[in-house]
């Protein structure tokens, strides 16, 4: 054991100090790494948890301004019919949209995989599109179409259609479908085609395959789309804004109509509740994925893996 | 199986190929149509109207005029401070991500899955009230603003209003979409390029402009394209954070389309938004194939 010690001890003697300045700048690079991680997710949730707190204030008005625990916000907002008439109308909204965009996405990643290139091609850029324009033009132009048209329908039949669920629900739609299909058709071109190939050489019929074999697979991406279109049409504020009519005001719009004129502790309790509501939407999605992917054996599962792993 | 009847040998793959078509377009429809009224159709109303006129009432007259175009170029500022706002903003996420993205790549080990888990919650919760939630940080009264304020000595600091407040909310709110494809691409490394390089003897710096840094571009360009092309045409947090003093292209065209009800106005400078934005989407599709085609001559 002696022995080897003694050639190795010479490089060691021949440059000693740069290395131990190596290490110790390694060693700070490491701690750097740590902090820098630490502090983004500090970043990221601080202001979170900031509204949570400040929303179990008890404080007569003054939102910032820390009084001790109370749930007397909630029952406040709670109270209110402002807010109780918004909730009801982001459920309205959000349900039938979720339902809509998970069936659209989902029939539309089936038939690109049966179509022809251009036809791909031309759909994929329109999907991408509809991701990628900022939001506010597609809210406005949508808003102009929605306005040009429903000045044609009056000038024919002598009544104005009027701004509200359909247009806000028609709207939503759009952004979700592109968002469904991405992550399918993520899911379709990961999927394992030996077993569908198989199932069509036991001569199962395409529906069958599809029932038995295609679609438990494409399922965490379905539930993924599903929860995602749910809550990012609750949670959504410009589409809505402007294609939103007399009494079709949602949850985000009475928050931006509260901000706006200065933050409440209601209006931090309100949110609190759309947290509540959007996280606890998470979890079930979380609870389904775990549950479907350990059932099918695989590795992973989540949505974190079905978000991410595209 | 009407097919493999013997009744019928000849019509069966001809009616299955019909039926096969039948369905795709079926499968296709709903969304081709949402597609072509909620996406196309909208937008090519707007670089049409943008060569209109404004009504007396206001919306828009037919007609074809360079006018909209020439007033937009003559008021440039919000775009020019939009794009100063949203390279800055880019930059920021890049500098708070990559960082974070290569320590959960490389270091994170069996705790991953949780690390990323935590990343993706915010993402998943309300824009607005993440948004919204930087007014109760950064304005005078609690904890940031009163540190900042004992700082000076007392003073009333308050960053609502300020440019440095709509940055904040900028990188805060699209962090994590420069985060997911850096990460991505960071996971998918080869762990031996990095040993490899050690054992040449390059020093870390080295090895990360050498070796990670080319790894990680297309995650890194990916990413500040996703974050970058919304950002330019970001409302709600120069609206909230800003309030309404740093004004950038979202707020202008709210003006034009709304307070203003000059459609045609705001159409070119929506028009102006969409070209910045197949501008960029150009730039990253020639990136990709410019990768693609040095990996195939590389692999030759």
């Amino acid at each position: 054991m002696t022995a080897p010690a003694v050639p190795a001890a010479v490089p060691r003697l021949a440059r000693p100090s740069a290395r131990g300045r190596g290490d110790r700048l390694g060693n700070l690079v490491e701690v750097w790494f740590r902090a820098h991680s630490a502090l983004v997710y500090v970043f990221l949730y601080a202001p979170i948890v900031v509204v949570v707190l400040f929303a179990f204030n008890n404080t007569q008005g003054v939102a910032t301004r820390w009084e001790g625990l109370s749930l007397r916000w909630f029952e406040i907002a709670l109270h209110d019919p402002v807010v109780l008439k918004s909730l009801t109308n982001s459920f309205i909204i959000a349900i039938p949209n979720a339902i809509l965009s998970t069936i659209f996405g989902t029939m539309a990643a089936l038939a690109l995989q049966r179509v022809g290139k251009r036809v791909r091609l031309a759909f994929d850029g329109l999907t991408y599109m509809s991701v990628i324009v900022p939001e506010i033009v597609i809210a406005l132009s949508t808003l102009v179409l929605f306005a040009t048209s429903f000045d044609l329908v009056e000038s024919i039949t002598g009544e104005r259609p009027k701004f509200g669920y359909t247009t806000i629900i028609a709207a939503h739609v759009l952004f979700n479908t592109s968002l469904v299909l991405l992550l399918v058709r993520a899911r379709l071109t990961g999927m394992d085609r030996t077993l569908v190939e198989a199932s069509a050489d036991l001569f199962a019929t395409p529906w069958r395959t599809f029932r038995q074999i295609t679609f438990p697979q494409l399922l965490p991406a379905i539930v993924a789309g599903f929860l995602l279109s749910f809550t990012f049409s609750f949670d959504d504020y410009v589409i809505t804004t402007f294609v939103s009519g007399p009494g079709s005001s949602t949850l985000p719009l009475f928050i931006f109509g509260q901000v706006k004129r200065g933050v409440t502790p209601e209006t931090n309790a309100v949110a609190t509740m759309i947290l509540g509501i959007t996280l606890l939407t998470l979890i079930i999605g979380q609870i389904l994925l775990t549950w479907q992917s350990r059932r099918a054996g695989q590795k992973k599962g989540g949505i974190a893996a079905v978000v991410i792993e595209r | 199986m009407a097919s493999i009847a013997p009744g019928a040998p000849r019509t069966g793959p001809v009616n299955n190929r019909l039926r096969s078509n039948l369905l795709t377009t079926v499968l296709l429809l709903p969304a081709a149509i949402w597609y072509a009224v909620l996406l196309v159709l909208p937008l090519l109303i707007v670089v049409i109207f943008s060569f209109g006129t404004r009504a007396k009432n206001g919306g828009y007259t037919p007609g074809f005029v360079l006018d909209n175009y020439a007033r937009a170029l003559s008021k440039p500022e919000p775009f020019i401070d939009s794009l100063w706002m949203s390279a800055a903003g880019t930059i920021g996420c890049l500098l708070v991500g990559l960082p974070i993205a290569y320590f959960i790549a490389t270091r994170a080990g069996r705790r991953k899955s949780l690390l990323i888990l935590l990343l993706v919650v915010p993402f998943w919760t309300s824009f607005l009230i993440r948004t919204y939630a930087w007014i109760l940080i950064l304005g005078p009264g609690v904890g940031l603003g009163t540190f900042l304020s004992s700082l000076v000595g007392g003073g009333r600091v308050d960053l609502l209003g300020t440019p440095f407040a709509v940055l904040v909310g900028l990188v805060y709110g699209y962090l994590p979409l420069m985060l997911f494809p850096l990460y991505v691409t960071l996971e998918r490394m080869d762990r031996t390029l990095l040993e490899a390089s050690k054992d040449l003897g390059a020093g870390r710096w080295a090895t990360f402009r050498q070796v990670t840094l080319p790894v990680a571009l297309p995650g890194l360009v990916t990413g500040s394209i996703l974050v970058f092309i919304p950002m330019m045409g970001e409302y709600v947090i120069p609206q909230l954070l800003g309030l309404g003093r740093t004004y950038l292209m979202g707020n202008a065209l709210v003006t034009d389309f709304l307070d203003a009800r000059n459609w045609p106005n705001g159409s070119a400078r929506a028009v102006f938004l969409i070209v910045i934005m197949l501008v960029t989407i150009t730039f990253y599709l020639w990136f990709v194939n410019r990768g693609r085609r040095t990996r195939e001559v590389s692999v030759l």
